[in-house]
């Protein structure tokens, strides 16, 4: 065996069922992911996208399967989730920065909290990855007082603020005015160049395309089709695939 | 004797015994300490209601099926019956087995019949306001606690520093009504002799013979402490929902 140590993600037969088995959100899905590899999940919404990813930090327990992270299989019972989770960092659609934090204390919180990092060790960090996305100036304001783009930038920043090995973002410039969505996406390519392992659910498909190694396409539950971005886009076997690829290029 | 019942029917409805509040000069006093009886025993209600109430709501959406039924027995049981026989229960059951020391609360109040009412206040309050922290704690978006989790946080974790603060917010206008409907209740108060607002009243009717005058200001006086604090909760309310959609 030894092969899921290969990978820092590995997903073995995963199926999460809803509302007593009524809905299968994910039907028997495998996915192996290299350290330092940026994967695009692609797909119309509703094809379980987002189960897959919440799955991979367990925010949803898969009704069977396994998951392992970097060897240590995440749903056996005896696993300690929480440690795990620190590793993987997660960014939302809606980013769910705390709203009665600033910036700053949103960004600090957890790695004091969870005694990684000193209050001063956790700011001093903090100040150096907001200058990297540009919003040092915005360290004292509460999340209110910031727009969309903002608001999504600081949220990658309270995630990386946890030193994650992986990071996992669910569609994260789908709430944005169209205006900022490239300052958001700026970020993220920055983040692949350097070097980090990346599963982006997106319905960018330019960005997909450009930064990531790898297509996932996934349609009702399945995944249907992996690839390069040259093979999903521009050669896709699945009939499935190229239907989707038409519609949105 | 038919005119003569018809006569004193009108004569004991007039106006004049309604609004009799001759009384006053001489119980003045005694109605201020009532006053002061219902604030303090309503409030105190509603602040030892709290703790125990912050217990129950997490129970409530605990994950485990015997945590939540114990939490939602207690809660449906103290609001599905009626306050006044809590109180008895409580007053005869319990505290008959409980000797509470005598002693005088504020300088006025009798410490061996305060304390058990307190306490049945403060039990019937807490299955209220449990529902007021459940609602105010599934209310914060659910995103919340996956962002927390996300990072790693524990359940615990995320629930003291994330959840909760934002609940607290959300409750506190419920948790101001409760005290108000908390003045209004602790009137039952009065069949264990606390001498609140009612008993005030009922011991001056009985001593004056003035029938309804003191219950008149009895009402006048409940109503002068919750229709405007009422108000200024709605108010404080619409502004906090404004200022939260900025
Ligand atoms: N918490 C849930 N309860 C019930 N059904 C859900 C839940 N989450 C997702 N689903 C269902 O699972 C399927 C996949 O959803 P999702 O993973 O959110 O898709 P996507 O992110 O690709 O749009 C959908 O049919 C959705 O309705
Ligand atoms: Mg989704």
């Amino acid at each position: 065996m030894g092969t899921n140590n290969d990978y820092i993600i590995y997903v073995e037969n995963i199926v999460k069922k809803y509302d007593n088995g009524r809905t299968v959100a994910l039907d028997h899905c495998d996915l192996k992911i290299n350290q330092g590899q940026v994967v695009a999940i692609i797909g119309s919404s509703g094809s379980g996208k987002s189960t897959m990813l919440r799955s991979l930090n367990l925010l949803e327990m898969p009704t069977s399967g396994k998951i392992f992270f970097k060897g240590t299989e995440l749903t056996s019972k005896k696993i300690d989730v929480d440690s795990h989770r620190q590793k993987m960092g997660m960014v939302f659609q809606h980013f769910n920065l705390f709203p009665h934090m600033t910036v700053l204390e949103n960004i600090t919180m957890a790695p004091v909290i969870l005694k990684i990092q000193t209050k001063q060790e956790a700011e001093k960090s903090a100040m150096k990855l907001l200058e990297r996305v540009g919003l040092t100036e915005k360290a004292n304001v509460y999340p209110n007082m910031l727009s969309g783009g903002q608001k999504q930038r600081i949220a990658i920043v309270r995630a990386l603020a946890m030193e994650p090995e992986v990071m996992l973002f669910d569609e994260p410039t789908s709430a944005l005015d169209p205006e900022m969505v490239g300052e958001v996406l700026d970020v993220m390519k920055e983040l692949a160049a350097d070097g980090m392992t990346m599963i982006v659910v997106t319905h960018e498909m330019g960005f997909a395309r450009e930064v990531a190694d790898e297509i996932v396409f996934m349609s009702e539950g399945r995944i249907i089709e992996k690839g390069t971005p040259k093979q999903i886009f521009e050669n896709p076997k699945n009939q499935r695939t190229k239907n989707f690829i038409d519609k949105v290029l | 004797m038919f005119w003569d019942w018809w006569q004193n029917l009108f004569v004991d409805m007039s106006s004049i015994n309604f609004f009799n509040f001759s009384f006053l000069p001489r119980y003045g006093y005694a109605v201020i300490q009532g006053v002061e009886y219902t604030l303090i025993l309503s409030v105190i209600s509603v602040l030892l209601a709290v703790l125990p109430a912050l217990m129950l709501a997490m129970m409530r959406i605990s994950r485990h099926k015997t945590v939540r039924c114990l939490s939602g027995a207690y809660i449906a049981a103290f609001r599905s019956t009626p306050i006044l026989v809590q109180l008895m229960i409580i007053y005869y059951g319990v505290f008959s087995v409980i000797r509470v020391p005598k002693f005088l609360i504020f300088g006025f109040i009798d410490s061996t019949r305060f304390i058990p009412g307190v306490v049945a206040l403060a039990l019937n309050s807490s299955a209220y306001v449990a529902e007021i922290f459940r609602a105010g704690i599934l209310a914060v978006d659910s995103g919340q606690m996956e962002a927390a989790r996300s990072l790693g946080l524990s359940q615990a974790q995320s629930m003291r520093l994330v959840i909760l603060p934002q609940a607290v917010k959300n409750v506190l206008p419920a948790l101001a009504n409760e005290v108000i409907t908390m003045v209004k209740e602790s009137s039952v108060c009065m069949v264990l002799g606390m001498a609140e607002i009612m008993f005030t009243a009922q011991t001056i009717g009985g001593s004056t013979y003035i029938s309804i005058g003191p219950y008149m200001l009895a009402a006048f006086i409940y109503f002068a402490i919750t229709y405007p604090t009422s108000k200024v909760i709605e108010r404080v309310e619409r502004r906090m929902r404004r200022g939260d959609k900025q």
